[in-house]
């Protein structure tokens, strides 16, 4: 496959960026999206130019660190797959790909494709976490859960912070990845206890970093990697709802 | 700032606040649907009711003030969070394909919201403000025409003979229906009600109200204007 790549490049945050033409031959449809910048590296580096940064670890859909906006979707064309799980097979040979960061006023850009979304870090460390006493561990069965909230509490907690949703979001909305991670304590036991100051706290910390606010446009659900539902965000304005009509604070 | 404060500040609130105001005007359009619907079938039971709606101090000096805030409101509402979504992504994307992921009246609540406005503007100057002149400034709250008859249904027949007028009405309708189609089920979202079992009935409801309701004040406008 022969592939014309139109790529954000931008130096820091301080600079403007713009789209650099590149072309890239003999790509295997086998390959993942992110080898096929790989290749393309290579060939900058042995031009000894400037090769294009762009965030990688896992490359096996877990830990949330690859992004890229790829012809106007984040993750690219398929749903319920990062940009490490798309191959090229879902491109045909001779296709312009447009190749953005993420583009939030929370998620600014560190250099080419890669954006800081230590404000995601941030919103959990406002109130994402569980207290709990020190001491030997209690019987994990003398807590009962139904399965049901088990199951909303883990399909919540399936969110890896990749930031899909803000990206996609006409309003650079950060509520989907917030409700989420409100959600999978607050349908636990051990996380009612704090539950309604965690829901002011972060939903306070998210609104600090700038992202936008909710139109209930349903994009998030579909762009995300992990199908993390709507339904969260819906659990999430109840939650705060009622923290806000009850919460001494 | 104190915690107080920053709760009317919060994004969740504002969108508690449009989903209410929202709701309220819902209401407000069905009571306006019924009584035009009754001057289709009976001008007498329509110049009864609207002069009942029109002279009833309940209704004149306390629910009227409520919906001209709740209108207002809901309007400069719109437009802050409009505002603030924009700052949200300062840089835009070179190349977006939101069609994929989105439906067009989800996106743009703030064009069908803002065409609203402006026929809400027609709407205020063909009949609000000519109403509130004849009651309030001229001080003839007895709601009779000249040959003794009650006025409003003449009035808004001969309204709606102007083909442009009728055309102006029932393009607002059709963006009043876009506005609904998104509007009434997201308000429900933003409060937070939102249940396997009772959802789907919220959004077959919502998708009907917004084609029945936008359509229905098309008709009768359309009835009003072949059949006078």
């Amino acid at each position: 496959m022969k592939l014309l790549l139109k790529i954000w490049r931008q130096k820091n945050a301080n600079t403007q960026g713009k789209l650099v033409e590149y072309v890239v031959d003999h790509v295997s449809p086998d390959m993942s999206f992110l080898e096929m910048l790989d290749v393309l590296n290579e060939n900058l580096v042995d031009k000894n130019e400037e090769p294009i940064a762009f965030d990688h670890d896992c490359r096996e859909g877990i830990c949330g660190m690859c992004s890229l906006y790829i012809n106007g979707r984040a993750h690219g064309p398929q749903t319920g797959v990062t940009t490490c799980q798309l191959h090229m097979r879902s491109f045909k040979d001779g296709d312009t790909i447009y190749i953005e960061p993420w583009k939030a006023n929370g998620f600014p850009v560190i250099r080419d494709l890669v954006v800081d979304r230590s404000a995601f870090d941030r919103i959990i460390q406002a109130g994402g976490y569980v207290s709990v006493n020190t001491g030997a561990a209690q019987d994990a069965n003398c807590i009962p859960v139904s399965k049901q909230d088990a199951d909303k509490a883990f399909s919540a907690a399936t969110c890896i912070g990749c930031g899909a949703c803000v990206a996609t979001c006409k309003n650079a909305s950060a509520m989907l990845f917030v409700s989420a991670k409100v959600s999978q304590l607050a349908l636990l036991p051990q996380g009612k206890i704090e539950a309604k100051d965690r829901v002011l706290n972060m939903v306070k910390q998210m609104d600090t970093e700038g992202f936008g606010n909710c139109t209930n446009t349903g994009a998030c659900e579909i762009e995300c990697p992990k199908g993390i539902s709507l339904e969260n965000i819906a659990r999430m304005n109840r939650e705060y709802l009622v923290a806000t009509l009850s919460s001494e604070k | 700032m104190s915690e107080q404060t920053g709760l009317l500040k919060s994004s969740l609130s504002k969108k508690y606040l449009m989903a209410i105001s929202g709701l309220f005007l819902i209401l407000f359009l069905t009571q306006h649907f019924i009584i035009n619907l009754l001057s289709v079938f009976s001008a007498e039971a329509f110049n009864n009711t609207s002069h009942f709606m029109g002279t009833n101090p309940l209704i004149q000096f306390v629910i009227q003030p409520i919906l001209i805030f709740g209108v207002v409101f809901h309007f400069v509402m719109g437009f802050l969070l409009e505002k603030q979504n924009r700052a949200a992504r300062p840089q835009k994307y070179a190349f977006s394909n939101p069609s994929a992921n989105s439906t067009w009246m989800s996106r743009y609540m703030i064009l069908s919201g803002a065409v609203i406005f402006w026929f809400l503007a027609l709407h205020f100057y063909d009949f609000w403000f000519p109403e509130i002149n004849t009651k309030f400034i001229q001080g003839d709250m007895s709601g009779l025409s000249i040959d003794g008859n009650f006025r409003y249904h003449e009035e808004l027949i001969h309204k709606f003979t102007n083909p442009i007028r009728v055309s102006i009405y029932i393009l607002a309708f059709i963006f009043l229906s876009l506005h609904l189609l998104h509007g009434f089920q997201s308000a429900f979202q933003s409060l937070g009600a939102r249940h396997p079992k009772y959802t789907p009935c919220i959004k077959n409801l919502g998708t009907l109200y917004a084609v029945a309701i936008p359509l229905g004040f098309a008709i009768i406008a359309i009835y009003h204007f072949f059949s006078h």
